[in-house]
């Protein structure tokens, strides 16, 4: 089920302002890629296209193709509600919803999509949270609120949440930075395992963590402050960090700037 | 009368409630004892009002009760003329308030939050801001206003609909015809006071629903939500405690209306056949006391209106308890 993304040419827009210009890569299905690049690069901002997220934002458009297998998510008559439904998506800040059980979290998106009956909403809940390794530490406490867990924890459940739709492609922004270190690791864990099934994309600013967990990453960079962010270089993750080809993306993970 | 509060402040800590705590945070200095007393002081003071008006009504109300020769809660009569041969009761008032006031609800809330939902996730940036101010406008204006325009203006309009009801659904109790026939009716009482608390409700509202965090929505968006399942899913749970007291402090000001009820409701005459039918006249608590105002020359006769305002009092106190109950009970699902 996990499928391939293909972006050509894509400029992302909010109003007037161009935040990225000319990203061309391919995302191969069941692997993982990893965003790196200074703040402000663009690389969330991209990321957010990937699943039509951006256009949440008053004046985000873009120009370009995304390409989903052979589904074009911005062809005309795509509703980017069913694009969101294909392609999950997991936050910097762990985001359960609040006034629900951690059961309810993870069968939100289901009840979404009109599942109901009790025994197929157990079994989806349980498999998510078991495929999200938090199935031990939550199993007798399902109805209590998911915001009582640790910040790691509810990552995780914002993670079996997205994957309980089962999802094509899963992008996550960020979803470490707000972790600890114990915290981080267990994510990093998941995200080996989930790509055995899923097409991942991860925007991270550890440059140790795009090195553990990705197969390929992609560097992103701006000229200068208010000019739009550009894809650098894209290559396997191992010739990146010990033999990137572009001079910026050596002085950047070298720590030499940004 | 309508100090009705659902929750406050004090209800929702901050993001850090471990911070410094009581006097141990306090340094003595001078300004720190100013601030605390005048803190203090303020407290006590609210405390202090709300106690003084309920003993001032309990003081007034007992001795004319207890010369009261009907049953004070089930009896229909409002004979207080002869001090030594009282008989009063409040169920009438009783039942005009409470049915009045759901009606105002039943309309006020269910339009109030579509309103607010309208201003804060739907309308166009140029429009939210002109519309949440002509909304809060509505709430500054002087209830005799709503009277004057409820019966001058509004009456005429709404007397069709009236007639409409009666002759389509006179046979249910209640739309059975009555002895009024004007606009001095229940129903129209409600439907006025809806217009009166909308403001209140959509206010309140609003401002929790603009509240709701970024994080929630886009979780709920990236899920595949549409815009209406994203507004169940993050935005409505967020606003609910919000919109529980801003429904009680509406209610509060329903109970309590007392000019607008007063010149537009039609009193029913002495001895007039109970009915159940909203189509019916009647008086509410605030408008029997403030039409016999001019009334108030003995203790005895003063008392029994007092007593009918201690009603009132209590009532809005249990209102305002479920609401804090209701609150308290989902409480562990909303920080």
């Amino acid at each position: 089920m996990a499928k391939r993304i293909d972006v050509s040419d894509l400029n992302v827009y909010y109003g007037s302002f161009k935040a990225v210009e000319g990203v061309t890569m391919t995302v191969e299905p069941r692997s993982v890629t990893a965003f790196i690049g200074p703040s402000g690069c663009g690389k969330s901002t991209f990321l957010r296209t990937l699943n039509r997220m951006h256009e949440v934002i008053p004046g985000g458009r873009v120009e370009g193709k995304v390409m989903l297998d052979d589904q074009d998510l911005y062809g005309s008559g795509v509703d980017p509600v069913a694009v969101r439904r294909t392609v999950g998506m997991v936050f910097q800040r762990p985001n359960p919803f609040p006034t629900m059980s951690i059961y309810d979290n993870v069968a939100a998106g289901l009840k979404l999509n009109g599942i109901k009956g009790k025994k197929k909403l157990d079994e989806v809940v349980e498999k998510s949270l078991h495929g999200a390794n938090l199935w031990n530490e939550v199993k007798d406490r399902l109805n209590k609120p998911g915001a009582g867990l640790s910040g790691g924890q509810q990552q995780r459940l914002c993670i079996a949440r997205a994957i309980a739709v089962e999802p094509q492609v899963l992008l996550m922004d960020e979803p470490c930075s707000a972790l600890d270190p114990i915290s981080t690791l267990a994510i990093e864990d998941l995200i080996s395992e989930l790509k055995s099934k899923y097409t991942i994309v991860i925007v991270t600013h550890n440059m140790q963590q795009a090195a553990r967990v990705s197969d390929q990453t992609a560097f992103f960079n701006l000229a200068a402050t208010g000019k739009p962010g550009k894809l650098i270089e894209i290559a396997d993750t191992q010739k990146i960090f010990s033999n990137p080809s572009v001079k910026a993306t050596e002085d950047y993970i070298s720590g030499r700037f940004g | 009368m309508s100090t009705v509060t659902g929750v406050s402040v004090a209800d929702t800590p901050g993001p850090d409630d471990r911070g410094p705590q009581g006097d141990r945070a306090s340094t003595g200095r001078a300004g720190d004892r100013v601030f605390s007393g005048l803190a203090t002081g303020s407290g006590a003071l609210v405390i202090a009002l709300v106690t003084l008006v309920g003993v001032f009504l309990l003081w007034q109300a007992i001795p004319a009760i207890a010369d009261d020769k009907d049953n004070f809660f089930l009896s229909r009569a409002w004979d207080v003329n002869d001090t030594s041969n009282l008989r009063f009761g409040i169920v009438e008032l009783l039942w005009t308030t409470v049915v009045a006031s759901t009606i105002a609800m039943l309309i006020a809330v269910p339009v109030g939050v579509c309103v607010a939902l309208f201003i804060t996730q739907y309308s166009p940036r140029w429009l939210a801001r002109p519309a949440a101010s002509l909304v809060d406008l509505l709430a500054a204006v002087p209830s005799i206003i709503y009277g004057f325009w409820g019966i001058k203006t509004f009456g005429p309009k709404y007397q069709p609909f009236q007639d409409f009801l009666l002759d389509k659904l006179g046979w249910f109790p209640l739309f059975s015809k009555t002895s009024v026939s004007g606009t001095g009716t229940i129903l129209f009482i409600g439907i006025v006071l809806a217009i009166m608390i909308l403001p209140i409700v959509t206010a309140l509202s609003r401002e929790v629903f603009a509240q709701t965090p970024v994080a929630h929505k886009e979780g709920a968006l990236a899920l595949g939500a549409t815009k209406w399942e994203m507004i169940r899913t993050a935005v409505l749970p967020f606003g609910r405690p919000g919109v529980i007291s801003a429904a009680m402090l509406a209610l509060g000001r329903a109970l309590g209306e007392t000019i607008a009820v007063t010149i537009i409701v039609s009193a029913l005459a002495p001895g007039t056949k109970w009915s159940w039918s909203l189509l019916n006249g009647g008086e509410t608590f605030a408008s029997r006391i403030a039409n016999n105002a001019q009334e108030f020359d003995s203790p005895a006769k003063t008392g029994a209106f007092i007593a009918a305002g201690l009603v009132l009092f209590v009532l809005t106190f249990v209102v305002n308890a479920i609401a804090r109950i209701v609150i308290e009970r989902r409480k562990a699902f909303t920080e």
